[in-house]
C-alpha cells in the first residue's frame, strides 16, 4: 500500500492526522487517514459525494460527538496535543477550531448579538471593547459596510450570502486558530460565492483554513494545498497546482478530468 | 350496442352513482360537524349574553332564588387556580420536553416517557382528581384551592411536554451544531438558541394548555370543591367557574341557571380567545 | 494527461508571513452547569413516570376496601345503595360502555366523511378554515357541551326524536324495548349523541392526518386506471392507512370513556337500571364519581367509587396504549415525515 502522504509539507503542520479511522455505527467511513494540514495556508478537500471529506472535517472539532453512533479512532494533533484524547474541555478546543456550515445558520437574535454570542462565552469585555471586536469581525468578513447601520436587526433578515458572511464573522470573533469551512458556498449564488472566495484569500493571513468543496474550480482558485478523497481513503494530497496539473495518481486524474464523479 | 358494452355502461353508471352518493354523504358529514359547532356557540352566546352584566363580575355567588349576585368569587378562583397551575406545570413540562428532544431522542427512558405522556394526555381527568385527592386532600383533611391548582397543573404538564418536544424537534440540527462549533456548552445552547428558536411554538403550546384546563371541571370537584363566599386562601375550598356552573345548572333555581349560562359564555369566550391567539402567534412566526 | 488548469491564477503576491497573534485568555464558565441542567431535564421527565405510577398506586390503595369486600363480583351486581352501604357497579360500567358505544357508532362514519371531505373534495382555500372549525369543536370545554345538552338539546331530543320514535316503533319486539321508557330526552342516548359530537374532532383529525400521508403516487396510479374518487379512497387509501385509522378510532374511544361533565349533565343520574332501553336514565362511572364522591365520607362508599375509577383508568389505559401502538406502527412503516 503506497504511502498516503505523497508530498512532504514544508510548512509547519497545524493539524496532524495519524491513522485516523472513523465509523458511523458499523460503517467504516474514514480509512486510515494520514496527513498534515499546513499552518497559515488554505487546504481544500475534494472528492465525489460520500467520500468522507465532510466527515474528516468534522473530526477536527469533534463535532461528531453529538451523535452517539459515530466514533473516531486514531490521532488528531492540534499543536502537538491529540484532541481526540485531550483532557482539555471540549468547548475550549472548539473555540480554537471554528466551523462554518453548508447552510447559513444565523442565531435567532440581532446581528450584534449573533457575533457577541461566542465572545461572551469566553471573555468578559466592556461594552466599548465588545463593539470594537464586533466591528473588527464584521470587517474581516467583509460585511461591515453592509450591516453597520442595522446591527440590532435580526440576523435572519439578511440575504443568503450575507448570512453566511455573518456566520464567518461569528466564527472569527472568538479568534480561533483554525477555520473549517464545510461547503460554505454550496447554498449561495455566484456573486456571493465570489465574495466569500475573496474572503478566504484574506483569512489565510491570520488563520489556517480547511475547506471542503465539491466544486473543483473553487478548490483550484482558493487553496494552496488540495487533498483528494474517495470512498473514505485519502488518495492524494499535495500543493494545489501540482495536484491539478500533474496528479500523481490515476484516480485523481480521472476525477479531475471528469471521467467520473 | 353489444351485450358487453351495454354491461360496461351499466357498471360505469353504477360506479358513478356510488361515487356521487359517497361524496354527497361526506359533504353532509362536514356540514353535520359544522352545524353542531355553530348551534352550540349560538346558544351559548344567546343564553349567556342574556344573563351577563356588570354584576356578574362584581358580586359573589348568591343564595338560590335571590335576585342579584354574580360570579366574582368563581372567576377569581378560576383565574387563581389556572394561574398557579400554569406556573407549576409550564417549567416542568418544558424541561421534560427539553429532555425528550435534546437528551432522550433515542434512549429507552425517552421512549417510555413519550408513551406514558401520550396516555396521560387523553386520560380521564376525573382520575387525576382522585389522585390529587388521595395525595393532598385526604392528607390535609380538607379540600383546598392549592389541591385544585395541583390537579390542573398535572393536566397542563402533558400538553406542554408534547408541544415543546415537537417544536424543539423542528429546530434544524445545523443551528445546534453552529452553537457547539463555537464552543457553547449544551445547557446554554438549549436555553439561548434552541428554545429561543422554537419560542413561538412553545408559547402556543402553553396557551393551548391554559385553554384546556380553564374549562376543566372534573378534577376540581373533589380537590378545590367550591365555596359560596370569597375565598382567597389557598388552603381552603375555592370556588371556580366550572364547578359553580355545574352546581347551578343542575339546580331547579332560575337565577342560578341564568348565572350558569353566563359562566358558560365567559368560559367559552376565554377558551376560544386563547385558541385564536395561539394560532395567530404561531402563524406569524412561521 | 491533461489536467484541469485553474481558471484564475493563484495568488502569487509575496507570501504573507503568517501572524500568530496570541489567542485571548479564555475562561470556562461553570462546567457543572451542564450536569445540573441535564439532571433537571431528566428529573422532569421522570416526574411523568412518577405521576403514572402514583395514580395507579393511589387508586389501588383507595379501592382496597371495596376490592376486599366484593372482588370481581362488584361488576355483576347492580345493587348500588349508599344508604345501606351496599355497592355493585354494573350500572355504571354499563352506562360507560353503552354511551361510548353509541358515540363511536355515530362518530366513526361522520369522522370518516369529514376526513374524506377535507382531503379529497374540499377546495384548497376552504381546507384550513374548515379544519380549524373542526378543531374548535375539540377546544370547547366539556361543561359547555353538558350545559347545552341539558338545557337545549335534551328536551329537543325528547320531543322531536324520542317521542316520534316510540310512536313509530310501537310494539316491534326488540326495538320497542330499546326505545321504551320515559321519552324526556335525558338518558343514555342523549349522552351517547353528545359524546359523539365531542369525539368527532379527534377521530376526524387523526384520519385526515393519515389520509394525507398516503403517497400521492399511490393515489395517482389508481386514478390513472380510471377509478372514481370514492374507489381510490375506499380501496387504496383506507387499506393503506388502516392501522392509523383504527388507532384514531381507539383514541376517540379512550376520550369517550373518560369524559365526565358532558355525560354527567345529561345521563340522568340513576343508579338503578330498570330496562335496557336507550332512553333510560343511568349512570356512568364518571358521572357517579362526579355526583357522589365529594360527599362520600371515608369508608366503603368512597372505596367503591375509587374501585370504579380504577377500572375506568385501567380500561382507558389499555385502549389508549393500543391506539398509540397502532399509530406508531403506521409511522414506522412509512419512515418519518419531515
Amino acid at each position: 500500500m503506497d504511502a498516503k502522504v505523497d508530498t512532504p509539507v514544508t510548512e509547519k503542520a497545524k493539524i496532524s492526522v495519524r491513522n485516523l479511522n472513523f465509523y458511523y455505527g458499523g460503517f467504516h467511513a474514514l480509512k486510515n487517514i494520514n496527513m498534515d494540514i499546513p499552518e497559515g495556508k488554505v487546504t481544500a478537500f475534494i472528492g465525489p459525494s460520500g467520500c468522507g471529506k465532510s466527515t474528516l472535517l468534522r473530526t477536527f472539532n469533534r463535532m461528531f460527538e453529538l451523535y452517539p453512533e459515530q466514533r473516531a479512532e486514531g490521532q488528531i494533533m492540534l499543536d502537538g496535543d491529540n484532541i481526540l484524547e485531550s483532557k482539555e474541555d471540549i468547548s475550549l478546543i472548539r473555540a480554537k477550531v471554528g466551523m462554518v456550515f453548508q447552510k447559513p445558520t444565523p442565531f435567532p437574535m440581532s446581528i450584534y448579538d449573533n457575533i457577541a454570542f461566542g465572545v461572551k462565552l469566553f471573555e468578559k469585555l466592556p461594552r466599548a471593547e465588545m463593539d470594537e471586536r464586533i466591528e473588527w469581525a464584521l470587517k474581516k468578513a467583509a460585511l461591515w459596510n453592509e450591516v453597520k447601520d442595522k446591527l440590532d436587526q435580526s440576523g435572519s433578515g439578511l440575504s443568503g450570502g450575507q448570512q453566511q458572511r455573518l456566520c464567518i464573522a461569528r466564527g472569527i470573533a472568538i479568534k480561533p486558530e483554525v477555520l473549517l469551512l464545510d461547503e460554505p458556498c454550496s447554498a449561495l449564488d455566484p456573486i456571493s460565492t465570489g465574495k466569500i472566495e475573496e474572503l478566504i484569500h484574506e483569512l489565510k493571513a491570520d488563520y489556517t483554513v480547511a475547506i471542503v468543496t465539491h466544486n473543483m474550480q473553487q478548490a483550484a482558485r482558493c487553496s494552496d494545498y488540495t487533498a483528494y478523497m474517495y470512498l473514505g481513503d485519502l488518495i492524494e494530497f499535495g500543493p494545489t497546482e501540482e495536484l491539478f496539473m500533474k496528479p500523481k495518481r490515476k484516480d485523481t486524474e480521472d476525477y479531475i478530468t471528469g471521467r467520473f464523479g | 350496442m353489444s351485450a358487453t358494452s351495454a354491461a360496461r355502461m351499466r357498471m360505469h353508471a353504477r360506479r358513478k352513482r356510488t361515487n356521487a352518493v359517497a361524496l354527497t354523504l361526506s359533504l353532509g358529514a362536514m356540514a353535520f360537524g359544522i352545524f353542531w359547532l355553530l348551534w352550540i356557540l349560538y346558544e351559548t352566546a344567546r343564553q349567556g349574553l342574556g344573563g351577563l352584566n356588570l354584576h356578574t363580575f362584581t358580586e359573589m355567588t348568591p343564595a338560590p332564588m335571590s335576585e342579584d349576585g354574580g360570579l366574582a368569587n368563581a372567576i377569581y378562583g378560576s383565574l387563581m387556580m389556572v394561574g398557579i397551575a400554569t406556573l407549576i406545570g409550564t417549567p416542568i413540562g418544558i424541561l421534560a420536553g427539553v429532555y425528550l428532544s435534546e437528551y432522550g431522542r433515542k434512549s429507552w427512558l425517552g421512549a417510555c416517557v413519550r408513551f406514558i405522556n401520550d396516555i396521560l394526555l387523553s386520560a380521564p381527568s376525573i382520575v387525576i382528581g382522585l389522585f390529587v385527592y388521595s395525595l393532598m386532600v385526604a392528607r390535609m383533611h380538607s379540600f383546598s384551592g392549592i389541591a385544585g391548582a395541583v390537579a390542573l397543573a398535572l393536566l397542563v404538564i402533558p400538553v406542554v411536554i408534547r408541544t415543546t418536544e415537537n417544536m424543539l424537534n423542528l429546530v434544524p440540527n445545523a443551528l445546534r451544531e453552529a452553537a457547539f462549533a463555537l464552543g457553547t456548552p449544551k445547557w446554554k445552547t438549549v436555553m439561548t438558541i434552541t428554545l429561543k428558536s422554537a419560542r413561538a411554538g412553545v408559547m402556543t403550546g402553553i396557551l393551548l394548555a391554559i385553554a384546556r384546563v380553564s374549562g376543566e371541571t372534573a378534577p376540581l370537584l373533589f380537590t378545590a370543591l367550591s365555596n359560596q363566599f370569597w375565598s382567597a386562601k389557598l388552603t381552603t375550598p375555592m370556588a371556580s367557574l366550572p364547578v359553580v356552573i355545574f352546581k347551578f345548572a343542575m339546580s331547579p333555581y332560575e337565577n342560578w341557571q341564568k348565572l350558569a349560562w353566563a359562566g358558560v359564555f365567559i368560559i367559552t369566550m376565554g377558551v376560544l380567545a386563547l385558541n385564536i391567539l395561539a394560532r395567530v402567534l404561531f402563524k406569524n412566526k412561521h | 494527461m491533461a489536467a484541469i488548469l485553474p481558471t484564475t491564477p493563484l495568488e502569487t503576491a509575496e507570501p504573507h508571513v503568517h501572524q500568530q497573534t496570541p489567542p485571548p485568555a479564555r475562561r470556562r464558565v461553570a462546567p457543572w452547569a451542564d450536569t445540573v441542567f441535564a439532571g433537571l431535564a431528566r428529573g422532569a421527565a421522570l416526574l411523568t413516570l412518577a405521576m403514572m405510577i402514583g395514580i395507579i398506586v393511589s387508586l389501588i390503595i383507595g379501592a382496597a376496601p371495596a376490592i376486599k369486600q366484593y372482588g370481581l363480583g362488584f361488576f355483576v351486581s347492580s345493587d348500588w345503595d349508599p344508604v345501606q352501604d351496599k355497592y355493585g357497579g354494573l350500572v355504571m360500567v354499563y352506562g360507560t360502555l353503552a354511551t361510548s358505544f353509541i358515540a363511536l357508532l355515530i362518530a366513526v362514519p361522520v369522522s370518516f366523511g369529514i376526513a374524506l371531505f377535507l382531503t379529497e373534495l374540499s377546495p384548497n382555500w376552504l381546507k384550513r378554515p374548515l379544519g380549524i372549525a373542526i378543531e374548535l369543536l375539540a377546544a370547547v370545554p366539556s361543561i359547555v357541551y353538558g350545559m347545552w345538552g341539558l338545557m337545549i338539546f335534551g328536551p329537543l331530543l325528547g320531543t322531536y326524536v324520542q317521542q316520534p320514535l316510540q310512536r313509530l316503533v310501537g310494539d316491534t319486539p326488540i326495538l320497542s324495548t330499546l326505545f321504551s321508557g320515559p321519552p324526556v330526552g335525558l338518558g343514555i342516548l342523549c349522552a351517547g349523541i353528545i359524546l359523539a359530537i365531542m369525539i368527532i374532532p379527534f377521530i376526524a383529525s387523526v384520519m385526515r392526518d393519515v389520509f394525507e400521508v398516503t403517497p400521492p403516487m399511490l393515489k395517482e396510479s389508481a386514478y390513472g386506471l380510471g377509478s372514481t374518487t370514492w374507489e381510490v379512497v375506499s380501496k387504496v387509501v383506507l387499506p393503506y392507512t388502516k392501522t392509523g385509522v383504527i388507532g384514531g378510532i381507539m383514541l376517540g374511544l379512550g376520550r369517550a370513556l373518560g369524559e365526565t361533565m358532558a355525560v354527567t349533565f345529561v345521563i340522568g343520574n340513576a343508579s338503578q337500571l330498570s330496562s335496557y332501553s336507550l332512553f333510560e336514565a343511568a349512570n356512568s362511572i364518571t358521572s357517579a364519581l362526579a355526583n357522589e364522591f365529594a360527599e362520600a365520607g371515608e369508608g366503603l362508599h368512597q372505596a367503591a367509587l375509587i374501585y370504579l375509577g380504577l377500572v375506568l383508568f385501567f380500561i382507558t389505559f389499555v385502549v389508549l396504549a393500543c391506539s398509540k401502538l397502532l399509530l406508531m406502527r403506521l409511522q414506522k412503516s412509512e419512515g418519518s415525515r419531515a
